[in-house]
């Protein structure tokens, strides 16, 4: 079955065009990675299937339904899809259990007993059960990464989208973090990943898509798309990238 | 959060800072600076009561303005008249509260499907700062009774107190606002994120963060507000300034005076150093990087 599906996605923000005609299908259960250069749209692309964009061009349909029709209700659809941000983007005035709750409360109109009970099983999955009464602020960033990622678990998507998790971590903290994004590849969580870390790509990834200059240049299974890259662009990054011991 | 660590401040300016916040703070300059700032305040204090009390007209303002008998004698009912400012100020504020968020939260309102609404909210601000406060208290005081229109309360109370909460509703918005628009977007993409409407996020997720950072200056404008009250007695309304009036023209001294303003310091300066507290608190929380 198709999880999600993108035709033609087009989106410009005032003269520059960032995506400039996007096709990309996921099936369920699969991993697929977003590699290439800051600006080539990988983050918009993520804003955009979730709705966090609108397109100016495309479709995009989410388990066979259309999410870009006029008259889609948004909140709807973002419920069922979950993304994590680069930034964290915790609520600095809730607690961890706050955070992890609100939005089962309050959209899905769970009980707080249900909600707190979903949340601390997902909290204590990720080793965050002692964290439950902090503020985000007394947390390292691996743990607030890893607080946002079962913020967005707790809605039960059926679809996630990780944008760039571990960019703003420091280097002993991204381990923590990729290994709980591998968990839920073994559980069979259909997600899109924007990502720099090409190692974890490499690894995780059915399908690995280098994005340049708003099209996707370049797709395949990631040994393709690491060792034998068809296209010069992708080879021309992939080459920077090992020059800067990233690979 | 990691945007929050740019806004720690280093600590020479947040020294000076904190001097500039509250000037009564000392105990970082150890107990040489406490002796030299008495010695410096007393110098400071003899000067001016030397050049005051050897002024020419020194004898005719002790008398007319000095005078304890006076002071005294016109405070208890000056004190009676001041219970309608406080109460004036409490009522005023809680709806000045209320109205003035909504207008902040129509104004932040985006897109162009909500430019009326954001428009009228603009107008409504600028022509409230913008106008006297006298003159609205006034018009309204004077002329919405005079219509005589049933079911309308014909009190001059009532409508200085909807004339204060008219102007001042302006100013608040404005604060309101100011925290709104402080609030990081991302935050509001996270909480859309998550399913949560353009009314949830903002009731649970911007406004929380955005009211706590305009706590201290929502205090100033209820300094401004409790001073204003005053404004009332212009309609004939025996308030604590109308009461000094009166009593200075029984008396042909001005004592009163210093005995209504007594009573307005005695709220507005409590409220003062509350509000330089909740800064210092604030900031304190800053650096600490916690939000409790």
């Amino acid at each position: 079955m198709t999880a999600v599906r993108l035709e033609n996605v087009h989106k410009s923000f005032g003269e520059s065009e960032v995506l400039r005609g996007i096709d990309l299908e996921l099936a369920d259960h699969e991993v697929v990675c977003l590699i290439g250069a800051s600006g080539s749209g990988k983050s918009t692309l993520l804003r955009c299937v979730n709705l966090l964009e609108r397109l100016d061009a495309g479709r995009i349909f989410l388990g066979g339904e259309e999410i870009t029709r006029r008259g889609v209700d948004v909140n709807a659809v973002r419920r069922r899809i979950g993304i994590v941000f680069q930034a964290f983007n915790l609520f600095p005035h809730m607690t961890v259990l706050r955070n992890v709750t609100l939005a089962p409360r309050d959209v899905l109109d769970l009980s707080r007993r249900e909600a707190e009970q979903r949340a601390l099983e997902l909290l204590d999955r990720f080793g965050l059960a002692d964290r439950r009464d902090e503020y985000p602020d007394r947390l390292s960033g691996g743990q607030q990464q890893r607080v946002a990622i079962v913020r967005a678990l707790a809605m039960r998507p059926e679809l996630m989208l990780l944008d760039e998790v571990t960019s703003a971590l420091d280097p002993e903290l991204v381990a923590d973090v990729l290994n709980v994004i591998r968990e839920l590849a073994a559980g069979g969580m259909t997600m899109l990943i924007a990502t720099h870390e090409m190692g974890f790509a490499r690894d995780i990834a059915n399908r690995v898509c280098f994005l340049d200059g708003g099209l996707i240049v370049e797709e395949g299974g990631p040994d393709e798309i690491f060792a034998r890259p068809k296209q010069a662009r992708t080879q021309r990054f992939l080459e920077r990238i090992i020059e800067a011991g990233r690979l | 959060m990691a945007s929050e660590g740019d806004r720690r401040a280093d600590p020479e300016v947040a020294s000076r800072r904190s001097r500039l916040l509250s000037g009564f703070r000392l105990e970082a300059e150890g107990a040489k600076g406490v002796a030299i700032a008495l010695l410096s305040t007393a110098v400071f204090i003899a000067v001016v009561i030397v050049a005051v009390t050897q002024s020419a007209g020194w004898p005719e303002v002790k008398r007319t303005f000095f005078d304890w008998g006076d002071i005294s004698s016109s405070f208890p009912d000056i004190a009676r008249a001041f219970k309608l400012n406080v109460e004036i100020f409490l009522v005023c504020e809680v709806f000045i509260l209320i109205f003035a968020l909504i207008l902040a939260v129509l104004r932040s309102l985006p897109g162009p499907v909500f430019f009326p609404l954001r428009a009228l909210a603009t107008i409504y601000s600028d022509l409230a700062r913008g106008v006297p406060t006298i003159l609205v208290v006034a018009v309204l005081g004077y002329g919405a009774p005079a219509l005589q229109l049933t079911g309308v309360p014909r009190s001059r109370v009532f409508w200085a107190g909807v004339g204060l909460i008219l102007i001042y509703s302006g100013y608040v918005a404005e604060v309101y606002r100011a925290g709104i628009e402080s609030v990081h977007p991302s935050q509001e993409a996270a909480a859309r994120s998550l399913g949560l409407s353009r009314f949830q996020a903002m009731r649970r997720v911007i406004l929380p963060q955005a009211i706590r950072r305009v706590i201290p200056p929502l205090l100033n404008d209820f300094i401004g507000l409790q001073k204003d009250t005053a404004l009332v007695g212009t309609l004939g309304v025996i308030e604590a300034f109308n009461q000094s009036q009166i009593d200075t023209n029984a008396t042909f001294t001005y004592g009163a005076y210093l005995a209504a303003a007594a009573l307005f310091v005695a709220i507005t300066i409590p409220l003062a150093r509350l509000t330089d507290w909740l800064i210092a608190r604030d900031r304190r929380r800053r650096q600490a990087g916690a939000l409790a």
